[in-house]
């Protein structure tokens, strides 16, 4: 068992009584299950066949605070640069996991869009209703997180509702604990027929190594529709395992968009269970980074119903000595007839330094079903790059139009066009071009 | 305009061009014929500037300047433009980006200001015209399910918008319907001017029918062995290649 591990361990003992929720014995109860399962499993390695190309010990063997404080006086203007300036939105600011209602809009009007903290303290039957059932016990780090948590968004839209304007969701680090651990959880109910556009991030913005395990569990129910963009570029100093598991039900459409430009380590598991007919689930995602970046998408969709649709779509562009992986699994159970999925992972390296690992993995157990899988890794065409400089465009505009052409059909699907073209912003920089207009 | 003097090229470990010697003077308009495999293409894509080929002697001389250690971008900004035989498809980029991006490109590489919006609109309006294109193309992708005589076109509406001084058009009419072939004649005679040259490669008189050269080189075995003037073409298109290829034998 790592140090790490054992300090999770010992941590716990301190801190069980004194974390939200603690009042509430069906939570007490699962955050011990979930503790023990992790105690018996320990931090995954590279034996570990879903880990097999990612190392975590690296970023595991810093002496990592697990109980933050947050006292720290961040103030708007630090942070105002990681949100949408240019849109009206409802803002749910956490610091060192801790909610800051002075930073954050939330509101209780015609939806909850509060903490999770006061869901863990307040709604005890809601809790018992959602909490858990869209994560999966047994995992690790959703274990290590359910066993933790004690704050993080909490977002509940009743039948029929469109929230008026989109909810980001921050996560600020601060180097106020030093190397610090955070454990934030996030639970979003979106109930029949309702609709809701969320943003979320995580960003450290001290000089102290982080590492972040999350967890957000969706519930679309009937109908419901549901926006969920991921932005991660984060400093070279934070590590991310991001859980993010999704129920649908019947008719409900489900678009989580992860778009990462940034971190030392990410790893996005990204969990889709399509569980009523005629559900859509749509994933899609940008990975551009460079020196000493690793970017890891391992996504699942369960298709358990007949007659649904999945569209996945992840591009990569790889600088410098940079590593991406994509495990991609679609899972077509013998119920699911007249399932459409589709499936596809292109890569495009642009240093010889750099390196992919693809793997995209069907299984199916129904006989009338279309499924379409694929991955690419190459370079940037020669033809296609002489072409542009032969009509004036210099090399590197060139191959930041070429790259950029390459990688804009995964943000098709964004709803809120101040995100495009924030998005269109951050991937002409990591390029390095000036991109004057939105392809 | 352009002098090139002993011009010598290969692409790998194969020898193709083999001292080119050619020299082509503003207005001129200049056609270079001969069977496949001679070193047409091939002395397009050098005079463009591809990497892929390494010059291994000779010189190319562009209005005074080296024109071989340029790189294919800069020969662009003086004033060159090849005319692909087979344009490439970019998906993701529309035609008017692109033609935008390449214009005020070009005129940065040159030092000047980007074309104003409302400018670079009404020249777009009428290089279409022009070219017969409906102004849906604009916003399509470039050359992505494009037929082979919209490919052509587009070629050519990029020269129309670009105006260079030196335009080297690589079978041009190749894969072209007789209307769409007279179209693309009737752009490029449009665009000739007492400052610009042509240089028109093809195996075929018709093209030449409609764009009419001052001279006409035959290329065999990567040299000129036969210039003359539109005669050559119409010699040629009576007796085919054989007899070049017994008189260089």
């Amino acid at each position: 068992m790592t140090d790490l591990a054992q300090d999770l361990l010992s941590s716990f003992v301190v801190a069980e009584a004194g974390l939200n929720g603690a009042k509430n014995l069906g939570v007490v109860n699962m955050r011990k299950e979930a503790l023990d399962r992790f105690e018996a499993s320990g931090f995954p390695t590279t034996r570990d066949e879903e880990w097999k190309y990612t190392n975590l010990k690296p970023v595991l063997k810093h002496d990592y605070k697990i109980m933050l404080k947050s006292e720290s006086a961040v103030s708007f203007g630090d942070i105002k640069q990681y949100l949408l300036s240019d849109l009206d939105t409802y803002k749910l600011v956490f610091i060192n996991g801790k909610y800051s209602s002075w930073l954050s809009e939330s509101t209780h009007q015609s939806y909850d869009i509060c903490t999770f903290a006061a869901a863990l303290n307040k709604y005890p039957d809601v809790l018992a209703e959602y909490l858990g059932k869209a994560a999966p016990a047994g995992e690790t780090f959703v274990d290590l997180n359910t066993a933790f948590a004690d704050d993080g968004a909490y977002i509940r839209v009743k039948a029929n509702q469109t929230v008026d304007k989109p909810i980001e969701i921050l996560y600020i680090t601060t180097d106020e604990n030093g190397t610090s651990f955070s454990q934030n959880r996030n639970l979003i109910i979106v109930e029949q027929n309702a609709e809701v556009q969320i943003l979320e991030r995580h960003q450290n913005l001290g000089d102290a190594e982080s590492f972040t395990n999350f967890v957000s569990e969706v519930f679309a129910a009937r109908d419901a529709r549901v926006s969920y963009y991921k932005v991660q570029n984060d400093s070279d100093k934070a590590s991310l395992v991001d859980n993010t598991h999704v129920k649908q039900a019947t008719g409900s459409n489900v678009h989580v968009g992860t778009y990462s430009f940034g971190g030392k380590l990410v790893r996005n598991n990204l969990h889709f269970y399509s569980g009523g007919e005629h559900a859509e689930s749509h994933m899609d995602g940008i990975t551009i980074i460079g020196d000493g970046q690793t970017v890891d998408h391992h996504t699942l969709v369960d298709h358990q119903e007949p007659n649904c649709y999945s569209r996945e779509l992840y591009k990569g562009i790889y600088l410098g000595k940079s590593h991406g992986v994509f495990n991609g699994k679609v899972l077509v159970r013998q119920k699911a007839q007249k399932t459409n999925a589709f499936q596809q992972n292109d890569n495009i390296l642009l240093s010889d330094k750099a390196k992919v690992d693809t793997k995209p993995q069907l299984e199916i157990f129904a006989d009338d079903v279309r499924c379409s899988h694929g991955c690419t890794v190459g370079q940037l065409d020669k033809n296609a790059l002489f072409y542009l400089r032969s009509r004036g465009i210099p090399k590197r505009e060139a191959q930041g139009l070429m790259t950029y052409a390459f990688a804009s059909d995964a943000l098709e699907y964004i709803k809120i066009p101040q995100l495009q073209k924030r998005l269109n912003g951050v991937i002409a920089e990591k390029l390095g071009i000036n991109l004057e207009f939105a392809l | 305009m352009i002098k090139i003097k002993d011009l010598q090229a290969r692409v790998e470990e194969k020898e193709i061009l083999r001292g080119i010697n050619l020299e082509i003077g503003p207005g001129e308009v200049h056609a270079i014929m001969g069977p496949n495999g001679s070193g047409k293409s091939t002395l397009s894509s050098v005079i463009a500037g591809r990497e892929d080929y390494e010059v291994t002697g000779g010189a190319i001389d562009f209005e005074g300047e080296d024109l071989l250690d340029l790189d294919p971008e800069e020969r662009a900004h003086k004033g060159i433009f090849l005319s692909f035989q087979y344009p490439v498809e970019i998906p993701g980029v529309t035609v008017s980006n692109f033609i935008k991006t390449a214009i005020n490109e070009s005129r940065k590489g040159r030092g000047e200001e980007p074309m104003e919006a409302r400018e670079m609109l009404a020249k777009m309006r009428e290089k279409t015209a022009l070219l017969e294109m409906d102004k849906s193309y604009l916003s399509r992708s470039l050359n992505e399910g494009f037929s082979g005589g919209e490919k052509k076109r587009n070629e050519i509406f990029q020269m129309a918008m670009l105006e260079p001084k030196l335009a080297i058009l690589d079978e041009t009419d190749s894969g072209l319907d007789i209307d769409a072939l007279r179209i693309v004649a009737n752009g490029v005679n449009k665009l000739r001017s007492e400052d610009n040259a042509v240089v028109v490669i093809t195996h075929y008189q018709r093209l030449l029918d409609y764009i009419e050269p001052d001279f006409v080189h035959v290329l065999y075995n990567g040299k000129i062995v036969k210039s003359g003037d539109k005669n050559l073409a119409l010699e040629l298109e009576a007796k085919g290649y054989d007899w070049i290829k017994a008189e260089n034998a």
